[in-house]
């Protein structure tokens, strides 16, 4: 990974409270997992921004380097990486995921 | 070459022991799977920890060789 995408990452990730790094875009996903992220972000009403990491290869391939994580999507939560799609549902079911989303809603 | 359910088993086996792995071919074409693995080794450790030690233990076929792997760890 270059510089110039980890510094990029870093500001994407420093930038929005809540950032999903994505294959598509919220309204049309080009993966199932992709897909069932945006659902359950949908479903708990949080405002995030999304990287649609298909257009644009640095990031592809970077942003798996950076949270030393080999697959996508991945959820940035205040800076900190909470997981994959697997562990979003897993944090969904258990409430734990509408608690860090409300304490970040809560903290403005 | 896709890998075999037997496969994956045994390479979480190798790295993680005591680990007990269940494993769904969800789509029939050995493409597309969901493993539930349940291991001592996971207690104290972070979700994002579990899933990584289970990504280490397939030696870099996670996102690559195996596409769709849908993990969930549990503590035993």
């Amino acid at each position: 990974m270059t510089d110039d995408t980890q510094a990029r990452i870093d500001a994407l990730v420093k930038a929005n409270k809540v950032v999903l790094f994505m294959k598509g875009s919220p309204l049309f996903p080009q993966c199932g997992f992709s897909s069932r992220a945006i659902a359950i972000l949908n479903h708990l009403d949080v405002e995030f921004e999304s990287v649609d990491v298909l257009q644009d290869q640095g990031i592809r391939q970077g942003i798996k380097a950076y949270s030393d994580w080999p697959t996508i999507p991945q959820l940035y939560v205040d800076g900190e990486f909470l997981g994959g799609s697997d562990i979003m549902m897993e944090m969904y079911e258990s409430g734990e995921l509408k608690q860090v989303l409300d304490a970040q809603k809560a903290a403005g | 070459m896709p890998m075999t359910a037997d496969d994956i088993r045994t390479m979480i086996r190798d790295a993680i022991p005591d680990a007990e792995v269940e494993i769904t071919d969800l789509a029939g074409d050995g493409d597309h799977y969901a493993a539930r693995v349940t291991s001592a080794s996971f207690a104290g450790l972070s979700r994002v920890k579990q899933h990584k030690s289970v990504y280490d233990a397939l030696g870099g076929r996670m996102g690559g060789v195996l596409h769709a792997l849908q993990l969930t760890t549990v503590i035993a």
